[in-house]
């Protein structure tokens, strides 16, 4: 038996397929995962995130802890409730885990990181705390997480509210987000639709979701929002990068703020990485011929061996994509190798849908 | 609880098939496309083809995952679903009717005997429950 989110009935209750994910009990479909994936893409659907953790870093050092800590610049939340997507890296420039973390003030910032790498994440983020006297790290286990996504989403979010309230959400911008008490709403997501994710109280959470669940949001699983991601050309920590790859290999260079005189762990591998010559890059890839890619299928380009590194299949496109990791400077046609067999796949650039949308 | 009809043979892997005279028709199991979800692609034989049973004859391929199907029996491969190529979800709307996926010219009718019947096949998968 796993752990189970606040969630767990209401999705017993919307007979979901259940499946272990990290120690926790998941709902991986409730019925279809490509119905699912139609949905967020058309309409609006919600997920249960609530496996994620949660870490408040207040204090008068959580600025320059994050500093040190992120490789993407906390110095460029101006703005309240502003938040940024960064990763963690080891002193080889290695990724630890890729977050979100939120602005709310300079002695408060939020931060949302991955469950399956949870403990090693509060080591290494409780190591690096270490000679702060004036920094707490605070892991928030009393709240469940909903992300509702797609183009209705919002709309649908907004019913829930009334006066004050809903005026905030209304007027959150991309990527803002809005603490109320009980709810703690962000416009981020993890689909390339528009919507919220929405930080609720245990005791609201079973609420929440049925009222979401009236106004016409569909519960979806882990399955579509691994597909609605990976359409989104979204890395999953992981597959696309982990300990042994650095954000410069992963597709992850835009995340990096390195330009300055900033020093933050792992800049000076990266450095020296850049002044190396990059000898990888992250690639979108959409086969031509007939067939799925899969993880870790080996693809054969003319400049050497890459690996698939996430492949499914595109509900929105109807043709299988993929992440893939192949030599730098390749560009055009490449092969991949799936049962014995070589299928020709092309190199776009990513994302491959964005916003309801065919982006190739 | 799945679907098993009474007048198909089964093998424990999933694959369901009609005898009728020497052709068998093969396909998989209500159980199965509900364990795979959503199918997009299927991998089916070359018609002409001669296969023995146990082999791993066609792919079907879901969302999640890739999965072998195996020839039940032995002989030769007289006709396939065409119509899954452009359209693999018939296997999940219907596996037993449109989602068919191929025909075998029996060599041995006598290999029928070795399948499981509806009542062996529904015990099968709940042992693995």
């Amino acid at each position: 038996m796993g752990k189970k989110t606040p969630l767990f009935q209401s999705h017993l209750d919307a007979s979901a397929k259940m499946v272990d994910f990290a120690g926790w009990d998941m709902p991986i479909h409730y019925g279809s995962q490509i119905e699912e994936h139609k949905i967020v893409r058309s309409d609006a659907g919600m997920f249960d995130v609530s496996h994620m953790t949660v870490v408040d870093v207040t204090g008068d050092d959580a600025r320059a802890y994050l500093r040190n800590l992120l490789a993407n610049d906390i110095g460029k939340l101006k703005i309240q409730g502003k938040a940024l997507y960064s990763c963690i890296l080891n002193d080889e420039g290695g990724v630890v885990d890729d977050l979100i973390v939120y602005f709310l003030n300079d002695s408060f910032y939020r931060v949302i990181i991955n469950s399956s790498t949870r403990d090693k994440d509060i080591a290494w983020l409780n190591q690096q705390a270490a000679g702060l006297p004036n920094l707490t790290l605070s892991e928030r286990d009393n709240v469940a997480m909903i992300a509702v996504q797609g183009p209705n989403a919002r709309e649908k979010v907004f019913t829930l509210f009334a006066d004050e309230q809903r005026t905030q959400i209304e007027s959150l911008g991309r990527f803002m987000a809005v603490d109320m008490g009980d709810y703690f709403v962000g416009r981020t997501g993890y689909t390339g639709e528009d919507g919220f994710e929405i930080l609720v109280s245990v005791a609201q959470a079973a609420r929440c979701w049925k009222q979401l669940l009236d106004v016409g949001v569909k519960p979806c699983g882990l399955g579509a929002r691994d597909t609605l991601r990976l359409e989104a050309g979204m890395s999953l920590y992981g597959t696309d990068m982990d300990e042994t790859t650095s954000p410069l290999i992963s597709g992850l260079a835009w995340t990096l703020a390195m330009s300055d005189e900033r020093e933050f762990i792992g800049k000076q591998a990266l450095q020296d990485e850049q002044n190396n010559g990059v000898s990888q890059q992250l690639v979108g890839l959409v086969l031509k011929d007939k067939g799925v890619l899969r993880n870790h299928l080996k693809v054969i380009t003319v400049s050497g061996d890459g690996e698939i590194t996430s492949g499914s299949f595109s509900p929105t496109l109807g043709k299988s994509v993929a992440l893939a990791r192949i030599p730098s400077g390749v560009v055009g046609e490449v092969e991949v190798e799936i049962r014995n067999k070589l299928l020709k796949a092309q190199i776009v650039k990513i994302p491959f849908v964005r916003q309801g949308k065919s982006c190739i | 609880m799945s679907n098993v009809p009474s007048d198909l043979k089964f093998l424990s892997s999933h694959e369901w098939v009609l005898v009728e005279g020497d052709v068998a028709t093969i396909g998989v199991s209500d159980h199965a496309q509900e364990l795979l979800g959503d199918l997009v692609f299927v991998e089916l034989p070359e018609t002409g083809s001669s296969v023995s049973a146990g082999d791993s004859v066609a792919v079907i391929e879901s969302v999640k995952a890739a999965s072998d199907t195996y020839a039940p029996v032995s002989g030769e491969i007289i006709e396939v679903n065409e119509e899954l190529e452009d359209s693999p979800e018939r296997i999940n709307d219907d596996p037993y009717g449109d989602g068919w996926m191929y025909k075998i010219k029996m060599e041995d009718p006598g290999e029928v005997g070795d399948l499981l019947n509806a009542d062996a096949y529904t015990e099968s998968i709940e042992e693995d429950e």
